[in-house]
Parts: C-alpha cells; structure tokens; sequence
C-alpha cells in the first residue's frame, strides 16, 4: 500500500473514524476496495494482494447489500451530508430519519448516483459504485423513488410501467425497426404486458392505467412510482418519502403493498420524516441530523435515545 | 442548471482538451510574436511559422477587434440580463438591434438632412435613392447634434419596442420553461425583422457621411466615427456598472439574476425588476446598433440578427447573467473575430468566432469569467 | 387525457374492457385549460369525428383542402375559365405544392424524432441538409459536367453518402453537445449550421479542395448536382410513351416529368413516416419518450440515456440529411444560401403547427406550413394584385403611409401587395407566437401515440377485476381512461 498517496488517506479516513455499524473486518474490506477501484493501484498492487481484495469484495455478505462510508457532500460552503455510513440489510424495511434539511435527500442522491459524494464511498452488492451514474447503478439492482413524484407526465401510467424494466430487447434501435427482427420484441412486449398489469393490479392503479401519468393525483403518483421501481426488478428500493401528500387511507395501502413485498424478499431504505411511520414499520432506524449521523438502531432504542428526541424536539421548531 | 450537472461526469477527460487549448493559444501567441518581430521558421510543406506582420497592421487588427468587441459586448449586457433573470435566450435580441439601429438612424438623417430631401425619406433612412449620405452630412464633424439625438431616439424606440413586445408576447407566458419562450422569441425576430424590411425596404445602403470622418490625431490615423463609439459604448457600461452597484434597482435585478424564488420571498417587485431588464436591455441593444452602423457605414434590414450569434458567443464565453462577463465576453469574441485573419482568411473568421463559442460551451458552459463577480 | 381523444378515437368496439364504467363524463382539468380555444377545439372535434381519428384520413383531408384552396386560388385567377391553361396552371401548383409539403414532411419528421420525441432542441437543420446535399454532389456529380467537380459514383451511393455523412457529423456534434442544456444545444446547433454554411460558402476552401483533390464546393457559385433519376424514364420505353399521350392531352411536359420526382419524395416521406412510427412504438421510443419528459427519471430506471441521444441524434440528421439531398438536391445545382437557418425555423414551424411528438402531425404540420404560410400569401397576394387594379406601388413606406391620411388606402395596399413576401415572414413570427401562447401541443391537440410495439390496453385475460373505482378518496372520475386507449396504435402491432 506505498503508493498512491490519495488512496491512502482515503484509507486513513476510514481507518480512524471507525463506523458506527461494522466490525474491523469490514472496514479494512472498504479500505482494500477504495484501493482497488483507483485503477494505477489495481494495476501496480502485488498480485496477490489485489486478488485478495476482489476476493473478499465477492465475499461481501449477502446479507449487507448496500454500505455506506463516511459519505461527504458540500454544496458550496454548506456540508450538506457530513461523514455518514450505515449499512441496510437484506430484507428488512430500514428507514432513514430526521427533520428536514437532515441531508436525508442528499444522502439518496449520492447512493442513487444522482450527485456524486465529495469523499466516502457506496458499495452495493459487495462492489463499489461511488460516483456511478444513475442508470449504472439502477442496472445493478439499486432502484430509488423520488422526495417529489417525479412521474413522466406526458407518458400513459401503462407506458411508465412498460418502460422500467431493464434488458428489453426492443431498445436495441436496430431491433425494433428492422422487419424481421421485430418478433422478438413484439413476444418480449407482450410478457412485459401482463407483469405491468399485474403490478397495476397489485397497486390497485389498473383503473388508471390508460391516463397520462401527468393527471394523476400526488398520493397517485407515488404509488405509479413504486409500481415503475419495481418493475425493474431490484434487489433493494430507494423510497424517497413515499408517504409524503398521501392521504391516511392510501397511505396505509402503501404500507401494506411495503411489507407485502418485504415479505417477498424486497429490501427497502426508507426515507422519512414522520417519525411514528418509522417507528411502527422498519426493522432498523437510522437518524440523521444537520447531515450527519445521530443514532442508529432498532425503533425502540431509537425511540427512547435522548440525543434524537432533543434533535426532533430541536428540529420540530425551525 | 441541475440537470447540467447531473450529466456531468467524468471531468478528468476535460483536462486533455484545456490542456490542448492552452498550448494552441501559447503557440498562436508566439506566433505573432515572431511575426511582429519578423522571424521566420520554415516548417513542412511550405508552411511557415512566424512572418512578417508590421506593428500597425496588428494594432489596427487589434482596434478592429475591441471595436467589434464593444459592440458585441454592449449588445451583450442585455441579452444576458434577460437570459439569466428571465430565464430563457432571447432569439429577438438580435433584432431590437436592428431596430434601434433604423430608427435612430431615421431620427439623425431627417435632422442633418432636413430640408434636403423629403421627412419620409429620411426618416425611412434612405429608402429610396435621394441625396447622397454624403450630401446629407449625417457626420460626427458634420452633423453631432444629429448623431447626438439619434443615439436616444435609437434608445427611447428599442425601449417602447420592447416592452410592448413583453407585454404581448412574453408576459402571459412568465410561467412557461424557457424553450416556450425561446420559440416564441424566434417568432418575435421573425416578425420584427420583417416588419423592418417592409417598412424601412431591403435595401442595403451607405447612411453616414465620410468627409473628414478619419483624421490624425498626435500622429495616430483614426476614424472619428470609432472613437465616438468607443466613447459612447465605455460611459454606457460605466454606467450599466454603476446602476447596477450602486441603485436599489441594481440589487434587486442582481438578486433576481442570482435566485428568482429567494427574490419573490424576499418581496422584491419582480415584474418591476423584469420590466427595468428589459428598459436596459433594450436600451443599450438599441445604442449597440446604431453605433455599429455609425462605425460600418451601411445599413440593411438583418445587421442584427447577423450579430446574434455573435453576441451569444460574448455572453456565453462571458457566463450568463454577469454583464462583466458580457463585456470581456465581447471584447474576446470581437479580438478572436479580427485577430484569427492573421492565420486564416476572411471567409472562415466568423466561424472562428462561433467555434470558440462551442468550445466553452462544451468545456465550460459556466463561461470563462464567470464566479468573478455577478451582476 | 381529454374530450377530443376521446372522440376522435371514435367508437371502438374494442375498447380494451377496462374497469370503468362510469364512462362519458369527460371534465377533468385539461378540459378547462382547452376553454378559450373551444371554438377551435369544436370545429377540431368535428374533424376528428369524421374521420374517425385515423391518420392517414386526417393527412389526406388536410392535404385535400390545401388542393381545394389552391385550385380555387388559380381558379379565380383564370375568371374560372377552364381552359388547357387553367389546367396546365392547377396541376403545375399542386405539383409544386405537394413537392414542398411532401419535402419538409421528411425535415419535420427527423426533427420531430430529435425535439419532439427525445427533447433535443437541435436548430442547425439547415446544417444537416447542407452536409447531406453537398457530399451526395461531390460524389456523385459527374467530373465532366460543366463545372462539375464531384467523383461520379452512382446516385444511390451519393444519396446514402450523403446520409452517412450527416449522420456523421451529428455523431460529432452529439458526443460532447448532448451533455448541455436544451437552450445550450440549440445555440451550439445554430453556430454548428452556420459554421457548415460558412465552409460550403468559402471559395479559398473550394479552390484549395480543387487543386488539391480534383473536386470541390464551388463556394459561393455553388455546386453542380447530378439530374433527377426521374427525369431520364421520360428519354424512352413507355415513360416516353406516356408523356407523349399526356403533353398530346395538352399537359405541359415539364408537369409530367416534375410530377414523377415528385412521387419519389412523396414515397420517401411514406417511408421516413413507417421508419419513424417504428421507432416510436417500440421499446427504444419509449426511452425516447421518457427522457424528453424526466432524463433523470429515466436513467434511475437503469437506461443510459447518453446512448439514446446520440443514437436518435444520428438517426434524425442522417434523414436531415436525405431531406435536404430528396428538396435542394433535386435542383441540379445547389448553393451555400439554400441553407440560412430560416430553412430550420421553416421545419420548426411545421413541427410545432402538427403537434411535436407526433409524427402524423409532423406531416400535417408541413402540409399545412407550405399551404397556408409558405405558397399560399404568395398566391393570394398574386391574385389580389391580378383582381384589383391597384396601379404601380409606391417605392416606399412612406409613399405608402401618406395617402392613407388622405383616407386613400390603395398605395397602402399597393406596397403591402409589392412587399408580401415580408408580410409573410411577419405571419410565420405571430404564427409561431400564437401558437407558443395558445397552443403550444400544436393543431391536433395531445395526440397519443403510444410507444410500445403491442397494444397496451389489452389485459391479460382472466385479471380483470370488478371496478373499483371509488375506492379511494383521492383518485380522479377515471372518467377517459376506458375509451381513450391507444387507438393510434392500431396496425402497427400484434393483432
């Protein structure tokens, strides 16, 4: 490890400020992929060494898909995401908490690739995906919903739904032109038809499916949201407020359809900032404030952590 | 500028192309330095670097280039405060050159020529064959009450223009993304170029006076008419600077420029501000082009819209909604304009320009003085 | 999502059972937002009705009034004499029409795939046509031609040529350009197509290409191109044959041999049009779709939509390109003016007239572009001047202006009529802002062309649900969704 001084106090940054969450193990883990990923390194590093690490980012629990180290933004002089790591386990619904301007949003972006982090590293599925764009990351399995819906508006809720899922042949250009091979995506359509019907039904929006996303109402397009994220098939969702502006009754549906697909074999990392929804339903709550990390743990610790009521009780005010 | 950002990724592969850009700026510098100082280093294929090139041919590519320069940049100022506080490039702009450029010309024929010819004719800036400019004297020497007078009536029309166009077309549309308006101000150039023609005709024509226009002064040959623009052009834009440091109005366009929103919060009159934009805006456009006219001599109905793309360049190299940057933007686009004639002929000198502005787009669409200061 | 789909969507039989039943209400908000223009959007629905919303019935009808106009224009011309010459005159004006309909249809429809499909504002059209005609002549004008400076090679290798090279060039301009912002990539466009304009118009370029390779661009004197194909099925076999029945009919021969290129063009824009419908309903159009309305929404679902761009970015200047080759190419000689970017805000205006994003509209657009915008002021202008003897027109404005005070409006009109060709240009600007203003989704209103390759609406057999609308609180009357399904798709798919 002699040679590329940024590596190494990259290495040292992870080193001294141990995470919350993780063994010694892990952390050494992070410091071998930081190395790893930078590509002189990967190229001079003593063989052996360099095997070693790729053995052990394959060996990465399954459990753990998604870490996070020491996250960084600053927008300006603002630190918006101040030295952040957790990690979400598989199969859980993890929540993500905190009074607004927490860096929760920020926090997201960096996973989802929609900003790049300052420092800090995402890994995801045992690689690392720091400063991936969005639609790498997306094809890794690693699927958000945003704070505001962000529907398509001019498109049909059926053609947002037949456009998520990933590796359809028909986006070859040559494909859905050229006379003959036009079978293959016409077939590959046609099954992609009935799980977008399943999935409307299963979200009960099937009786919207022909409108133009763009009319649909705020608690509507959450849901259209969810329905086109998991549509791609992803091993964990990002679900970026889903309750937000979503009326009681709905929002209860959401919920059930979450735990539904938990149940399922779903992961999800929740970011919310009603505090008795995270209670109730995540296995895990992480507690950010003014962009760092304030607690982690199970709701009932959180609930009863004094330094996370003081920052709600704090926060509740601005 | 979010999505902007969003797709920016990988800066590393932008340092191969600055770099690149530095060491052709580097050569091309000592170029003319071996070419002022006359050496000559023969390279391949009867190429050579270096040359000949006298002092005065230089400084006169170089005063070409600032008086260019000022016009562009002048013209710049505001299209870059429409661009940045009301969010959208305005296509017209180019137009309400045109504009102010016929209509004060119109103003200072009929004044130095009055009695020479008839109103309309003068009015309409020679439209018809008449007396020739020359017999009607429109002068600096000849004539500078009457120059004086079409600077503001080139001003005061390019205002009422302008804001009646806000009012009409671009008012009800406050609420719509900037590619609507952009449309819509493509629609604006048509209608006013044309409108133009139809009144003022297609002819191309001289309108000044050239008798004793270019004198000697302590030994140096200059063209009166440039002076006057360079005169007028620097008062403006210290004035422009001024207005804008030092006027309550000047704060809250400033604030506008920076955070539309953040300004509605804070109770600022929007639309006053966006109505003063486009006084200033159109007020210097205006000037700009009848001072370009002062200094080429001729006038036709699209002298505008050709300086558009030009004007753009300026205000994109100079980063969007600084009027410094417009200024510096204006002077390296008109220097790039007549400097580059020393390597490469006429015909491609414009493209020269255009290409320049393509590169800071693609490698710094923040623009090259941008961060400095805004305003 | 409202009324007018609905109906113009007719009655279906098909109708997809959807699980709504509370049918034919239409009022949800795009209902109110269409109000002012209800007398326009009557009168829109009316059409729609009676043609049942098919594309090809509203290209045709369009086209059929255009031709009604037109030939009432020269009707009226000719005091409705029908002589040889009023026929020879109608036929000739058709032909011209059709000619330049049928040549922006092809420009409209590649720009509709860049702006009107995927968001990308590219005005350098001209640029793309210019690259495209000025390769096709120089590889295949004939060395010996007077003048003539290409390489000779077939037309088809010239005509695809020509293609590829402003595919090219789009490629080159799309790899760094796709990262701006929509105003950005129009300002880089427009710089783009008038640096194009600027080489073509060089003569020190074209005499150094000259001397150097044999061939050039002729600068500003232009270029020589090779005839129209057409033009030699007339010098023998029965092509001759037939022209001589007609010309014998008493038909002008230049009618009958422009009317044969013409139909190229036309079967180009047939082709351009089945290309393009392919591409939107597909896979890769939805992308398209989705990335003009939300780029980040589409790359968090995993699409890279860099690739997309620059893929549709090739695809549209490469048909620029054989717009500009079918149009200005077919002149036998071409030069740098033919390409000022008026020629891209023309194509522009003909999108935005037919509603981007839909390609039939796209048509519809340039149809009614040439006939209403284009021709037809010159047209009526010219009969104006013909009907009413207005005597000579003042030489200027002024002279124009004067006599109105003396409540004398005929100079006026004189030098409106002597100057409309401005007056048009003036039309086309209030034109464009208008329709900014008032209807920015174009004349045939949101018109839904789905983009997938199969019919959406059709549910797996055996889900359909007992209706549950009313279920809950905050959803809408769903009240359009069960008729207004994807009709438009219909023949391009499954069934």
């Amino acid at each position: 490890m002699s040679k590329d001084a940024d590596a190494g106090e990259e290495t040292d940054d992870v080193g001294v400020e141990p995470a919350v969450d993780a063994d010694a193990a892990t952390i050494a883990d992070a410091a071998g992929t930081t190395n790893a990923a930078s590509e002189e390194n990967a190229s001079t590093a003593p063989e052996t060494q360099d095997s070693r690490v790729e053995r052990e980012a394959a060996e990465t629990p399954p459990d753990v898909p998604l870490q996070v180290r020491n996250l960084r933004k600053t927008f300006g002089g603002i630190v918006a995401v101040d030295d952040v790591s957790f990690a979400v386990e598989a199969g859980t619904i993890t929540g993500l908490i905190g009074p607004n301007g927490a860096g929760k949003s920020t926090t997201f972006d960096c996973i989802a690739g929609a900003l790049e982090p300052d420092s800090g590293s995402v890994r995801f599925n045992g690689a690392d995906v720091t400063g991936f764009r969005p639609d790498q990351i997306a094809t890794r399995g690693l699927v958000r919903t945003f704070q505001i819906a962000r529907e398509l508006p001019e498109m049909t809720v059926l053609e947002n739904l037949m456009l998520a899922p990933t590796d359809q042949v028909g986006e070859q250009l040559w494909r859905s032109v050229m006379p003959g091979a036009r079978g293959s995506v016409i077939d590959q359509e046609r099954e992609l038809r009935e799980r977008v019907w399943e999935t409307l039904e299963f979200f009960e929006i099937d009786h919207l499916a022909r409108q133009k996303a763009g009319a649909l109402s705020g608690g509507q397009r959450k849901l259209l949201e969810m329905a086109r994220a998991l549509m791609t098939d992803p091993d964990l969702l990002l679900l970026d407020e889903p309750l937000a502006g979503v009326n009681p009754t709905l929002e209860e549906k959401l919920l059930d359809r979450i735990h539904d697909l938990r149940d399922q074999g779903y992961t999800f990392l929740l970011v919310e900032h009603d505090m008795d929804v995270i209670m109730d339903h995540c296995e895990h709550v992480i507690v950010m404030h003014q962009g760092s990390l304030l607690a982690e743990g199970p709701p009932t610790e959180i609930r009863s952590n004094e330094q996370v009521i003081d920052a709600y009780l704090g926060g509740s005010s601005e | 500028m979010g999505a902007t950002k969003l797709l920016d990724r990988g800066r590393g592969s932008r340092s191969l192309p600055l770099l690149l850009a530095w060491l052709v700026g580097i050569l091309l510098v000592l170029d003319i330095g071996a070419r002022l100082a006359g050496v000559e280093i023969p390279l391949a294929a009867g190429r050579t670097f270096g040359g000949s090139m006298s002092v005065a041919q230089f400084g006169g590519l170089v005063w070409n280039g600032v008086i260019v320069g000022l016009i562009f940049g002048l013209a710049g100022i505001g299209l870059s405060m429409t661009y940045s506080i009301l969010n959208f490039a305005n296509f017209s702009h180019g137009d309400l050159i045109t504009t102010g450029a016929f209509t004060g010309w119109g103003a200072a024929l009929l004044v130095s020529g009055w009695g020479l010819a008839e109103a309309g004719t003068l009015l309409l800036v020679r439209a018809a064959s008449g007396p020739s400019p020359n017999e009607i004297g429109a002068s600096i020497i000849q004539a500078p009450l009457a120059i004086a007078i079409g600077v503001v009536v080139a001003a005061v029309a390019t205002v009422l223009v302008t804001v009646a166009i806000d009012r009409v077309v671009y008012r009800p549309m406050r609420d719509r993304g900037g590619i609507a308006l952009l449309i819509a101000s493509i629609g604006v150039a048509l209608g006013l170029r044309y409108v133009v023609q139809f009144v003022f005709g297609s002819r191309s024509r001289g309108v000044t006076a050239t008798d004793g226009v270019r004198t000697t002064i302590a030994g140096v040959s200059v063209n009166l008419h440039e002076l006057t623009l360079f005169v007028v052009a620097l008062v403006l834009m210290g004035g422009m600077h001024l207005l804008l440091q030092r006027t309550k109005l000047g704060t809250a366009m400033r604030a506008m420029a920076d955070n539309k929103d953040l300004a509605l919060v804070t109770g600022i009159p929007t639309e006053r501000v966006v109505t003063a934009t486009w006084i200033l805006g159109g007020a210097l456009a205006g000037v700009a082009g009848y001072l370009y006219v002062l200094e080429r001599g001729t006038i036709e109905f699209n002298i505008g819209w050709f300086l558009l793309l030009f004007i753009f360049a300026a205000v994109i190299l100079g980063g969007i909604g600084s009027i410094y940057g417009a200024i510096a933007g204006g002077l390296v686009i008109g220097l790039v304009h007549e400097v580059s004639l020393v390597w490469i002929s006429g015909d491609f000198n414009a493209a020269a320009a255009f290409l320049i502005m393509v590169i800071v787009l693609l490698y710094r669409p923040e623009g090259l003085f941008s961060g400095v200061t805004t305003a | 999502m409202s009324g007018e789909d609905r109906i113009r969507d007719g009655p279906r039989p098909d109708g997809g059972g959807s699980a709504d039943s509370s049918g034919s209400v239409g009022g949800d908000a795009d209902d109110v937002s269409a109000g002012p223009e209800s007398v326009a959007d009557v009168l829109r629905e009316a059409i729609a009705r009676a043609f049942g919303g098919h594309d090809l019935a509203i290209v045709l009808a369009t086209l059929a009034s255009i031709y009604g106009l037109f030939t009432l224009f020269v009707l009226v011309a000719n005091d409705f004499e029908l002589t040889t010459n009023t026929i020879n005159a109608i036929a000739s004006t058709l032909r011209l029409l059709t000619f330049f309909a049928a040549s922006y249809a092809v420009l409209a429809l590649a720009l509709n795939l860049h702006w009107g499909y995927t968001g990308l504002f590219n005005i350098g059209v001209a640029g793309f046509m210019a690259v495209g005609v000025y390769t096709m002549g120089l590889l295949s004008t004939p060395p010996d031609a007077t003048s003539g400076m290409g390489l000779g090679l077939p037309l088809p290798v010239g005509v695809l040529g020509g293609m590829i090279a402003a595919g090219l060039v789009g490629l080159i301009a799309a790899l760094p350009a796709l990262r701006l912002e929509a105003d950005y990539l129009a300002i880089v466009t427009l710089g783009l197509s008038e640096i194009i304009r600027l080489t073509m118009n060089s003569s020190q370029l074209s005499s150094w290409t000259v001397s150097t390779f044999g061939f050039g661009t002729g600068g500003g004197s232009g270029l020589n191109l090779p005839a129209r194909p057409t033009d030699a099925l007339f010098d023998g076999g029965a092509g001759e044959a037939l022209l001589t029945v007609l010309t014998g009919a008493g038909i002008r021969r230049s009618i009958v041999v422009d009317a044969a290129y013409t139909l190229v063009v036309v079967a180009f824009v047939v082709g351009v049009y089945w290309l393009l419908s392919r591409v939107g309903a597909s896979p890769f159009g939805r992308v398209l779709k989705a990335i003009r309305d939300d780029e980040l929404v589409a790359q968090s679902l995993g699409k890279d939509t860099r690739l997309f761009k620059i893929k549709v970015f090739i695809v549209g200047c490469a048909l620029m390109g054989l717009g500009g080759i079918l149009w200005q190419g077919s002149y036998g000689y071409v030069n740098p003016n033919s390409f000022r970017p008026i020629v891209t805000f023309y194509v522009f205006v003909a999108v935005i007239i037919g509603g981007s994003g839909s390609n039939t509209g796209s048509i519809v657009g340039a149809i009614l572009f040439v006939g209403l915008l284009f021709e037809g002021p010159r047209q009526f202008g010219g009969i104006v001047q013909n009907a009413m003897d207005l005597g000579s027109a003042p030489a200027t404005f002024a002279g124009a202006v004067g006599p109105l005070f003396g409540l004398d409006p005929i100079p006026f009109l004189a030098y409106a009529l002597e100057n409309i060709s401005a007056l048009q240009f003036v039309l086309l600007g209030v034109v464009l802002i208008v329709i900014m203003q008032r209807r920015p989704e174009g004349v045939l209103g949101h018109r839904t062309e789905t983009a997938a390759a199969i019919d959406l609406g059709v549910r797996p057999e055996g889900n359909a649900p007992a209706a549950r609308s009313g279920e809950e609180p905050t959803s809408r009357p769903d009240t359009t969704a069960a008729a207004d399904h994807g009709g438009e798709t219909g023949g391009d798919g499954d069934e």
